[in-house]
């Protein structure tokens, strides 16, 4: 019995620590192959030249470019998803009727289960040329259109964890803004949305950090093309679509071609990962005020 | 000038009670609250069935009984707090200052500056202590600092906390202890200068020094507010109220003057209650 007790405690450990280990596994690979890729381009140049064209016979290897093209397509869903989200996260709070609630938040997060592929799909073939009819110039590829549905995408990010942020401020506070003599608008925006921050924050958080990672999408909608602009118009590179690029491609394995999609993976590990230790933090420092 | 109120339960008493002395002449008011029959439903269960009161201005009125008995219940009924309860329903009249608040086209935002509340908890907004006594102004539109500035430090001095707080108005009000908290709700109240406060058990989630000195502000307050309290705490009723409801089983079974229903109830329910042979 005590054997048996072992073996499963072992076994559940082992399962466990696959996780924990592929993570490291990861982590590793990533800083080995960038550290011999920053053998042979200076991290000064890295940061500061002003050209991504490692695939081009005159090779420059600045990630400002993708970093741009990153930033502004997340910039760009971030516009679309937080008014929305927020506004929906609120309506279903204080305005909707109660059955409407449980039956409208999972409908929502159907938005989140669509593959991405087919919001890309979508936003090539439907959103650019309905945008094109309203501005002739949008080009083809463009961070536009690859923004705004991916905005679309994160909406139930901000919506759904903004709402359980509100659901859980005490019924005090709410009853308390009732009995002032605010209306449900002032209790929203007065009381319940400064004291669920931290939550809306961190849903915020999130949604950044699923954006930047977000890949599909701009890969089919955005373009190929690392341009360090932040003209929405034109097409576009995120470092998720270069890593798709050259993935795709012929880049032979150990070639300095090859190794940039690693320095352009751990970059972005490191933006999502602070952004995650960022919302976690967050969470801990502003959780316990009520409790 | 002495008024005269008329109780029943259903059917009304025969012998009206006379009531004297409470009345502030200069008021034209002579009625605060005037409940005519209410009745109120939760889905099918009946929480209040059938009541009649008559609240005068500037008296200290304890709603006492056991848990359950609806006496929460009805005190929020005059502010419509019940609104957002499902399945409320309510039938009867009640009028504040001559309206009547169910039927009227009244604003609840509007009555509810009228008539204030402090709750059970403790329910400060987390905010720092001067924006939670000046939000009920500005949500009201009032934009001028100097007079907003004024009126907190008016409330904070009438709810006897200026002179713990004046120093850290900036601080968050969620860092006050948990009695200040309470007289910094009842200031938040009183900024809009409301006339009638409603105190549901006020004083249960606080020790015995912060219930005495909330108990001695309410005695102050009387000046000036018609001040409607729930109180589990016999003793509480009888140290600060002028007139007391006895509530059992969503019905107001004795309404009378403190001293009476504390000496000598008409009712052998309030008398077991009271002397605590049940609730």
């Amino acid at each position: 019995m005590k054997l048996k007790e072992k073996i499963i405690e072992a076994f559940l450990f082992l399962c466990a620590s696959v996780t924990i280990l592929t993570t490291i596994g990861i982590i590793i690979i990533l800083l080995y192959e960038s550290i011999s890729f920053f053998k042979n381009v200076s991290i000064f140049e890295f940061f500061t030249d002003t050209q991504w064209t490692p695939l081009f016979s005159e090779q420059h290897f600045g990630i400002l470019p993708l970093v741009s093209g990153t930033f502004l397509t997340s910039a760009i869903a971030i516009a679309v998803a937080l008014p929305i989200g927020l506004t929906i996260a609120i309506y279903l709070n204080m305005y909707a009727p109660k059955g409407f609630r449980k039956t409208l938040k999972p409908l929502l997060e159907i938005l989140a289960a669509i593959p991405t592929v087919v919001y890309g799909f979508f936003a090539l073939t439907i959103v650019t040329p309905f945008l094109q009819t309203i501005y002739p110039d949008l080009e083809t590829f463009n961070s536009l259109s690859a923004g705004l549905v991916m905005g679309i995408m994160i909406i139930p990010f901000i919506s759904s964890l903004s709402e359980d942020a509100l659901y859980a401020v005490p019924k005090s506070l709410k009853e308390a803004a009732f009995g002032m003599g605010s209306t449900r608008f002032q209790t929203s925006i007065k009381v319940m949305v400064p004291a669920a921050s931290s939550g809306i924050i961190v849903s915020v958080i999130l949604a950044i950090s699923r954006a930047i990672g977000e890949t599909m999408i701009v890969a089919i909608a955005a373009g190929q093309q690392a341009q360090l602009s932040l003209n929405p118009t034109i097409p576009t590179q995120t470092i998720t679509s270069y890593i798709v690029q050259v993935s795709m491609g012929d880049a032979p394995q150990g070639s300095i071609e090859y190794k940039t999609i690693f320095a352009a993976g751990l970059t972005l590990f490191l933006f999502t990962f602070s952004l995650n230790t960022f919302s976690f933090w967050i969470k801990k420092k502003y959780q316990e005020k009520y409790e | 000038m002495a008024k005269q109120i008329t109780i029943s339960m259903g059917k009304k008493l025969e012998k009206p009670l006379p009531m004297d002395k409470v009345v502030d002449k200069s008021l034209k008011r002579t009625h605060t609250i005037e409940v005519n029959d209410a009745k109120v439903w939760y889905d099918d269960f009946m929480a209040i069935k059938g009541i009649d009161m008559v609240i005068k201005p500037n008296t200290v009125t304890a709603f006492i009984g056991p848990s359950g008995c609806g006496k929460s219940t009805f005190l929020r009924l005059f502010n419509r707090m019940n609104d957002y309860v499902d399945g409320f329903k309510m039938e009867g009249k009640i009028k504040v200052n001559g309206r009547n608040i169910y039927k009227d086209k009244i604003h609840v935002e509007d009555l509810r500056k009228e008539i204030g509340m402090v709750f059970q908890k403790p329910n400060p907004f987390p905010k720092s202590i001067f924006e939670n006594v000046a939000y009920g102004l500005k949500i009201q539109g009032i934009k001028d600092k100097k007079l907003i500035a004024e009126r907190v430090e008016k409330a904070l001095r009438q709810a006897d906390l200026w002179e713990d707080v004046k120093d850290k108005l900036k601080k968050s009000a969620l860092a006050l202890s948990g009695g200040q908290q309470q007289r910094l709700c009842i200031a938040r109240t009183l900024a809009v200068e409301p006339s009638i406060i409603l105190m549901d058990e006020p004083t249960s989630a606080l020790d015995p020094i912060s219930t005495s000195k909330i108990e001695e502000l309410i005695f102050e307050l009387k000046e000036k507010y018609t001040i409607i309290i729930v109180t589990h705490n016999m003793q509480q009723a009888s140290r600060i109220s002028d007139f007391t409801a006895f509530f059992y089983l969503g019905k107001l079974i004795e309404f009378d003057k403190t001293k009476k229903i504390f000496t000598n109830p008409e009712k052998q329910q309030t008398e077991n209650y009271i002397t605590g042979r049940f609730g």
